[in-house]
């Protein structure tokens, strides 16, 4: 770890103000991050957390979260009953254990059926627009609850395995630290010893500064304010978190030996030490081409994981201030193709989701019998981006301003699912 | 003895400038000019230090020079130099007249060091070295913008400038995550040796989009068959070739039609059928998986033509059926964007003959290259991508998206430089050579109060009041620190692209869809910031071990201090460092005891560090 960087008789928190003293930190560009640390010194520290299961290129939801048993779009696979008050496949045996603590909304009805825009349009609950970039969830909550955690060293946003999607106008600073399920981080040992990274640092904070004030634009305020938070980051124990590895073995057994497993073990670690906002990433659920037989391996990996998940947040009392959200940038089309796939659907579909002041074991909103449309209002990722903010304890009536003047509602002024919390 | 030679030539520069600014450059220019003879001489007899002392003289002097042309040329009704071009001069007409009628006001030029910087930055792709800023700072003739861009696109720098294109085509046609591995339909290898080709000598670019279209063969080097350019489509014709579609119509002819395969588009005017009959051009084409290795566990791929039966077994009427979002089922035959159909074509020829699936009769992707070629549209996307690239944004965001639901921001000028690259039969270093001598190109990075509201960072349209900021990307970065540190010169050209992308590879996250698309960590984010903190590459580059750029420096005993740091400035930045740069910077050496080698280990790190180096402004 970097910490061996730092001499005996010398605290972390020694090192780290002495970099504060004279590096970027001090900088013009950081005032007002200053003054909301300083600020947040007297708030609560009771900080929430949301975890993001992303299943990358569109989950078959009618073969995980809403089956349709005989109808000519059923798949192969037989639902089974949970603690919840509804049933899902059988390849997640356990996670039907773990149903009370989550809940499925069945009725999501979203318009972008393409990898991309749909990627977009779920992670910020804007459609894509060429004069704007929104900020996705990752960003947004990270932003909101970065102030209730003046102890992170880390970045508030962390996503596993995958690329999320960005910041938008709240800038680089809110961007998706992206590491791979092991946990390496790569370069994060500090190539000189830290009284030496101390003097660069100074002369690397005259530059930027000098630039800054020269009115060049963002990008050159935007670059400082990543430097600061990697310099945080060099020198900061919680970077033990990542350390998925150092897990006992049975831990990493119960979640899974392998990537996903592993993403999800992290993200619990990473909640724990504080982090806002993980996003794991789990692949390959663009199922054009034998869906069924991809989901007998990708059903029981996501079964244990995701269960695990939720019965440790539970087991160390952390899943009354974490929301755990499980979804792709679709679902997949009631028809199965000739290939034994099932193609992009965005019309009908569901999503799991619980923690915090979710209200778990409920099935909300209802598709009609061959799940190719919802029968009850339908839900957006705006609504779904709200309902997590409020349980968040988010206020949903935080404006924005978009780096174009507008003002910009948080969520897109999605409407919470209130089935959800009464 | 350098502080009295110093004190006289820069007063006699300051004789030439004055000169320069009443009536160009007349008897100020002889002093000016033996000046630099007499370095050039020395530049032979005392190497890199006396060049230091030439790069401050003259920096000094035409950062102010450039200043004061810059208010000339700001001054309304002066005519701007076009550099005998006349495209030049229709960009800058066209340009100065979205600043009037947006009341904008452009930033003052940019100074020399900071237009050499961009040129060579853009152009093949690495920051410029301190020689060869000197050189360009040196010259005083009026038209030396011009002579560095010839130079650049000349014979001299041929090998970097078509590293530098083929890396971003090969990007462009296959990402940057395609043909990474061995078990791959694309060969990697193979898409670069041929575009390496091409750019090497400058080949026509509707040959070239001719060449991607109708491309068959092998992917790989080496086999009797092989065509780099099959490569293009060799991972793309899954599914009947949708990803084929969409990209061919995205890249060459700036339409995003990827959305309507399944529904007429939201936003634009592009309809699902409009998607299906440009399909149905590539169903002819397929590609066969070749498997090699010990145990054939690796395989390529081969792009072959082949009779199309149509999807209802009649090749002599060789149709398509794709679904409505209702679930009916509609037929398409090839049609081309503008309503242009192969029966229209053939008609004379019998009333479905243009429908026919046999290759002997009609070979759909020649004739879809044919059409594109002819197109309006192709000329305006190539036109709209180059631009974007050279100022940081193009007439439309995104640039490969151009059309009635998201106009671009200077119509006119798009379509007359389209017409002006099409009439010298597509030769895109003239192209170039017109943008980067156009005004805007020339402008100053920084924002001024009269143009502040010019910014597309925050949606508004560019108006290209000043020079966009933008990051350089991780190729340019990955060269500039090559050259700068002269780390490379050990390796083979092959050794060399490995290392480079294997390199590259850590940034890039596929997102494992059916639209091969993908995302990349080199973009201003934390993981960036710790690969220039404590990365490999910025390890070696501030290496100082015998035969580094850092201790030929160091060790060279006819220069002081002062101008080791200079040296190190104007490698990273293409300026001086001020005056309170270099009181840190000598703390630094008394922080490290003295001991130059480190010091200037740790200045070069802040250096590449700095947002000012990893931009392009």
């Amino acid at each position: 770890m970097t910490c061996c960087n730092i001499p005996a008789g010398m605290s972390r928190r020694h090192f780290m103000r002495h970099l504060a003293g004279a590096s970027v930190f001090a900088m013009p560009a950081f005032a007002l991050t200053r003054t909301l640390r300083a600020h947040a010194e007297s708030l609560s520290r009771n900080h929430k957390s949301a975890i993001l299961l992303w299943l990358g290129g569109g989950p078959p939801s009618i073969d995980m979260w809403d089956m349709k048993p005989g109808a000519p779009t059923a798949g192969q696979f037989k639902p089974i009953s949970t603690t919840g008050d509804f049933q899902i496949c059988e390849l997640m045996p356990q996670l039907a254990q773990q149903m009370k603590h989550l809940s499925i909304v069945r009725s999501m009805s979203t318009r972008e059926a393409d990898h991309d825009r749909g990627r977009y349009y779920m992670h910020t609950g804007f459609v894509p627009s060429p004069n704007v970039e929104h900020p996705s969830y990752g960003a947004v909550i990270a932003h909101e609850m970065e102030n209730k955690v003046p102890e992170l060293e880390i970045p508030p946003f962390v996503s596993v395995g995958g690329a999320s999607e960005g910041p938008g106008f709240l800038g680089m600073a809110y961007a998706p630290f992206q590491v791979d399920a092991n946990g390496r981080i790569r370069d994060a040992q500090m190539s000189v010893p830290w009284q030496r990274m101390y003097d660069r640092m100074k002369l690397l904070s005259a530059l930027e500064t000098r630039f800054i004030e020269e009115r060049r634009g963002t990008a050159a305020e935007e670059h400082a304010k990543v430097l600061a938070k990697t310099q945080a980051l060099l020198s900061s124990e919680q970077m033990k978190a990542f350390q998925v590895r150092s897990e006992p073995a049975d831990m990493l057994e119960r979640y899974g030996d392998n990537n996903f497993g592993r993403g999800c073990l992290m993200a619990r670690r990473l909640v724990e030490v504080g982090v806002p906002f993980v996003e794991v990433n789990s692949g390959g659920w663009d199922l054009h081409q034998g869906c069924f037989t991809s989901l007998e391996t990708k059903l029981p990996e996501l079964d244990k994981a995701f269960s695990a998940l939720v019965e440790d947040l539970q087991q160390r009392g952390l899943l009354e201030s974490t929301v755990v959200l499980c979804m792709g940038e679709f679902g997949r089309t009631p028809r199965i193709n000739g290939n034994a796939g099932r193609d992009h659907f965005a019309r009908a579909w569901s999503v799991v989701l619980g923690g915090a002041a979710i209200q778990g074991g409920r099935a909300i909103g209802k598709t009609n019998a061959d799940g190719t449309g919802v029968e009850t209002g339908p839900y957006s990722s705006e609504d779904l981006m709200s309902t997590v903010c409020h349980a968040l304890g988010i206020s949903l009536q935080t404006t924005y301003t978009a780096k174009n003047g507008r003002p910009m509602k948080i969520a897109n002024g999605g409407r919470v699912i209130e089935e959800l919390f009464a | 003895m350098r502080g009295g030679v110093r004190i006289r030539v820069r007063s006699e520069l300051r004789g030439a400038r004055s000169e320069f600014s009443a009536r160009g450059w007349k008897s100020g220019e002889d002093s000016g000019a033996a000046m630099i003879v007499r370095c050039n001489v020395e530049r032979r007899s005392l190497g890199a230090a006396a060049l230091v002392l030439l790069a401050f003289l003259l920096a000094t002097h035409l950062a102010t020079a450039a200043d004061s042309g810059a208010k000339s040329q700001a001054a309304p009704g002066k005519k701007l130099n076009d550099f005998g071009y006349p495209e030049v001069g229709l960009i800058n007409d066209a340009i100065r007249k979205g600043w009037a009628d947006h009341e904008l006001v452009p930033s003052k030029a940019a100074s020399d060091g900071e237009w050499c910087r961009r040129v060579y930055l853009d152009l093949i792709r690495r920051v410029p070295t301190v020689e060869e800023l000197n050189v360009y700072l040196a010259d005083r003739k009026r038209d030396k913008r011009l002579r560095l861009v010839d130079r650049l696109l000349g014979d001299e720098y041929t090998d970097a400038f078509a590293r530098n294109w083929t890396t971003i085509w090969t990007n462009l046609l296959i990402g940057r995550t395609g043909g990474m591995e061995r078990r791959s339909l694309v060969d990697r290898a193979g898409m670069q040796q041929y575009l390496s080709e091409a750019f090497q000598y400058n080949k026509p670019y509707d040959q070239l989009a001719r060449e991607l279209i109708t491309a068959a063969g092998s992917c790989r080097p080496g086999d009797e068959d092989f065509n780099g350019a099959a490569n293009f489509l060799a991972d793309k014709m899954e599914e009947g070739g949708i990803q084929a579609t969409a990209k061919t119509s995205q890249i060459f002819l700036g339409m995003a039609t990827q959305c309507t395969q399944c529904h007429n588009h939201p936003f634009n005017e592009y309809k699902q059928n409009q998607f299906w009959e440009l399909n149905a051009f590539f169903r002819q084409t397929a590609v066969e998986r070749v498997d090699y290795g010990e145990e054939r566990q690796y395989y390529y791929g081969r792009v072959v033509n082949r009779d199309f039966r149509g999807e209802g077994g009649d090749a002599e009427k060789a149709e398509i059926y794709y679904e409505l979002r209702n679930g009916k089922m509609k037929v398409a035959y090839p049609v081309f964007v503008d309503g242009t159909s192969l029966a229209g074509i053939y008609a004379d020829r019998g009333e479905d003959f243009g429908d026919r699936g046999y290759l002997a009769d009609v070979n759909r992707r020649e004739e879809l290259a044919k059409l594109i070629l002819a197109s309006r549209e192709f000329d305006r996307a190539i036109v709209n991508r180059l631009w974007a690239h050279f100022l940081g944004y193009g007439f439309t965001k995104p640039v490969d998206d151009i059309g009635p639901h998201n106009p671009p921001s200077h119509p006119e000028l798009l379509d007359q430089l389209g017409a002006a690259l099409r009439a010298t039969g597509f030769d895109l270093k003239k192209l170039m050579r017109w943008i980067v001598l156009s005004e805007p190109y020339n402008l100053s990075s920084r924002i001024t109060s009269r143009n502040q509201s010019d910014d597309p960072a925050v949606g508004a349209r560019p108006m290209f009041s000043r020079f966009y900021l933008r990051q350089m990307e991780a190729e340019q970065l990955y060269e500039s620190l090559l050259v700068a540190t002269a780390a490379d010169s050990t390796f083979s050209r092959e050794q060399r692209d490995e290392m480079k992308d294997r390199w590259l590879s850590q940034f890039s996250t596929a997102f494992g869809t059916d639209e091969n698309d993908e995302a990349t960590t080199f973009n201003g984010s934390i993981p960036q910031a710790l690969t220039l903190m404590n990365g490999e590459l910025v390890r070696r580059a501030t290496g100082n071990q015998p035969g580094s750029m850092l201790h030929r420096v160091a060790r060279d005993a006819r220069v002081d201090n002062g101008e080791r740091i200079r040296y190190l400035y104007m490698a990273a930045l293409s300026r001086l460092p001020t005056r309170q740069e270099l009181a840190i910077s000598n703390e630094l050496l008394v922080a490290r005891g003295g001991n130059v080698g480190a010091a200037l280990q740790d200045i070069w790190w802040a250096l590449l560090n700095t947002n000012e180096f990893i931009l392009n402004h």
